[in-house]
């Protein structure tokens, strides 16, 4: 793993409302250019933890560094480096998609003409361009969350936070806002995508972090939790034999790309990194055994997610 | 600061383009030419050789038909224009989920609320102005006699006192929409507000007055004086008290002090006619209004800034 520069640091980072801590002891590093993933049940502490890197609300203990700096006591220079898109963007409703943007370029202290240019150049970006001078009224779901996204991209920030920007959108919208977050992070910007879609988390992300009440529970690529959680290997392969003998489990562990072979209650339950189906049919068969049924399921996020949230 | 001019325009390019500023305008545009008209037309009988400011009088005749004068409407008005543009100031913000796209842009969190009450102010600024130099140049042309110095220096008085009062509905109205989080509430709650004090502030200061020092028929003056000090007084609380009070004084020079009791006391008992205060000693009586009503509208102001800017944002 490359070991690129972190971008937001936090340690020990804790926020409490009363007597409910929101936010228990936090630790999280986040590299320049990656796609982080941030996950968690409702109230585990996601938003908080969002609001907090903005600075629009205060840690009660802890560190936190955005790009260096202090977001509670430079949360100007913070908020210029960092763009925001809030769970379900509202806009002005009277006033243009242009003129929408028009007002945050101003707020980011952009001139006129380099408001203009830059405006263009995130409506193509998102694909709003035929809609710019449309109000927002007439806007449908989608069309805002890839304005709000339009809104982020003014500011050229270092990184964007996404706070569930796939969710009520149909495919086709989907589609769309993934492949402009995969855009910008191959142009070096970090991405922070809270989501509860897990399998648009998983296409994109190339880490991700699982939240749990107000606990960071876990944090690596996608391929690391899943080999911590369900054994090495990007397939599981349950296979129903009779019988089973050691013959037969040292047949299949010989098949090339085997990661892991387990018997439990009579049941073999291989780990491999292809689907070798065919492979493991024949062993059992050169062996004497007969193969009564086979199931083949590639690791998903989902188990990973559901793993570490129950295990809470 | 560019964030706190950029909020300001946004604002006030907002204020002047809405519908809801644009038929209060035309409202009050014609309710307030309707109300000199009606007063041009009168004016002639309440004017005699001996009245030294007649251009003046345009703004305190009552028409025969109208039972209210110009100060009278404007008083009446002001408040509703206070509250319809800062009613909705915070929480529309909030409930069309813009405030905290808004927040997460580089400006300071103060320079939203200073901004929106900038705008107001200007857009009150812009409205009593020109409602007033309407009102003039119409009196000008009817009338046909011109202002002297001194009572264009005293309708320069009443406009500022007119904004002044204005902001105080303003700020009062932004206080609202940060401390009730529905647009409706706080509407409801500053009208009940403004009812209270402007109509009802009256009858109740009586009431206290009445039931603290008695007076009836054969009470003595020395009684009566009190009764009326202390009614005046808990009226003051009434923004709109305070106001009536300084455009009394500095439109009708001839009447002085603001306790027309009194005045009618001094008049009977010495039998003279007063002559008009200067416009120095008018602004000197009308000085502790002026200030209570700043210090009103600083209150209001202040402590929407502190609710706004230590306000957490919660993600719901």
């Amino acid at each position: 793993m490359s070991q690129a520069t972190s971008i937001i640091e936090s340690k020990d980072l804790t926020k409490r409302y009363g007597n409910f801590t929101a936010v228990d002891k936090l630790t999280l590093t986040i590299r320049e250019g990656e796609i982080f993933g941030l996950l968690g049940p409702n109230g585990a502490g996601k938003t908080t933890t969002i609001l907090m890197l903005l600075g629009l609300t205060e840690p009660t203990s802890g560190m936190l560094k955005v790009c260096g700096y202090d977001p509670l006591h430079e949360a100007i220079k913070v908020k210029r480096t960092v763009g925001y898109l809030p769970e379900r963007v509202g806009f002005y409703e009277d006033l243009t998609a242009r003129q929408n943007l028009d007002y945050t370029a101003a707020l980011n202290g952009l001139s006129h003409a380099e408001a203009e240019r830059k405006i263009d150049e995130v409506l193509d970006t998102v694909g709003l361009k035929p809609k710019s001078d449309q109000l927002l009224s007439q806007f449908s779901l989608g069309m805002k969350q890839r304005l709000g996204i339009a809104d982020v991209l003014i500011k050229n920030p270092k990184v964007a936070i996404f706070d569930e920007p796939t969710s009520g959108i149909d495919p086709e919208g989907v589609e769309q806002i993934l492949s402009i977050i995969l855009g910008m992070a191959k142009r070096k910007m970090s991405v922070i995508l809270s989501s509860h879609q897990l399998h648009h988390v998983q296409r994109v992300c190339s880490r991700v972090g699982i939240m749990a009440k107000g606990h960071l529970v876990a944090e690596d690529s996608i391929e690391n939790l899943g080999k911590a959680t369900l054994g090495e290997g990007k397939f599981r392969i349950e296979v129903q034999a009779a019988p089973i003998t050691e013959k037969v489990v040292q047949a299949i562990k010989h098949i090339k790309g085997i990661a892991s072979v387990e018997v439990i209650d009579n049941v073999l339950k291989i780990g491999s990194e292809s689907d070798v189906r065919n492979l493991i049919a024949r062993a059992i068969i050169d062996n004497d055994s007969l193969a009564t049924g086979m199931k083949i399921e590639e690791y998903n996020l989902e188990k990973i997610y559901l793993k570490y949230v129950k295990e809470q | 600061m560019s964030g706190l001019m950029s909020v300001f325009r946004k604002e006030l390019t907002d204020n002047l383009s809405s519908k809801r500023f644009l038929i209060l305008l035309a409202l009050i545009y014609l309710a307030g030419i309707a109300t000199i008209y009606v007063v041009a037309q009168s004016i002639r009988s309440s004017v005699d050789a001996n009245t030294q400011f007649i251009f003046i009088r345009l703004f305190t005749t009552s028409g025969e038909d109208l039972p209210f004068s110009f100060p009278f409407f404007m008083s009446l008005f002001i408040p509703i224009v206070g509250i319809a543009l800062g009613f909705d100031a915070i929480n529309s913000e909030r409930s069309s989920r813009n405030l905290s796209r808004l927040l997460a842009q580089p400006i300071y969190r103060d320079a939203v609320i200073n901004g929106k009450f900038l705008a107001g102010l200007t857009t009150i600024t812009i409205l009593v102005v020109s409602l007033v130099a309407i009102v003039s140049g119409m009196g000008l042309r009817m009338i046909g006699i011109p202002p002297g110095a001194e009572e264009i220096l005293r309708i320069f008085g009443f406009i500022f006192i007119s904004i002044l009062y204005g902001a105080f509905w303003l700020a009062l109205s932004i206080l609202f929409s940060i401390v009730f989080k529905r647009t409706a509430t706080s509407a409801l709650f500053t009208i009940a507000l403004w009812i209270l004090l402007f109509f009802f502030m009256p009858f109740i200061a009586n009431g206290i007055g009445n039931a603290m020092i008695p007076v009836n028929e054969n009470s003595t003056l020395e009684l009566a004086a009190k009764n009326d000090e202390l009614t005046r007084n808990i009226s003051r609380i009434s923004p709109s008290t305070l106001y009536g009070e300084t455009v009394q004084v500095l439109l009708y020079p001839e009447m002085g002090n603001p306790s027309a009791l009194l005045m009618m006391i001094s008049i009977y008992s010495s039998g003279l006619i007063p002559r008009p205060l200067s416009l120095l000693q008018s602004l000197l009586i009308t000085w502790p209004q002026l200030v209570s009503l700043i210090a009103l509208t600083a209150i209001c102001f202040s402590v929407s800034y502190i609710l706004f800017t230590r306000e957490e944002i919660r993600s719901t």
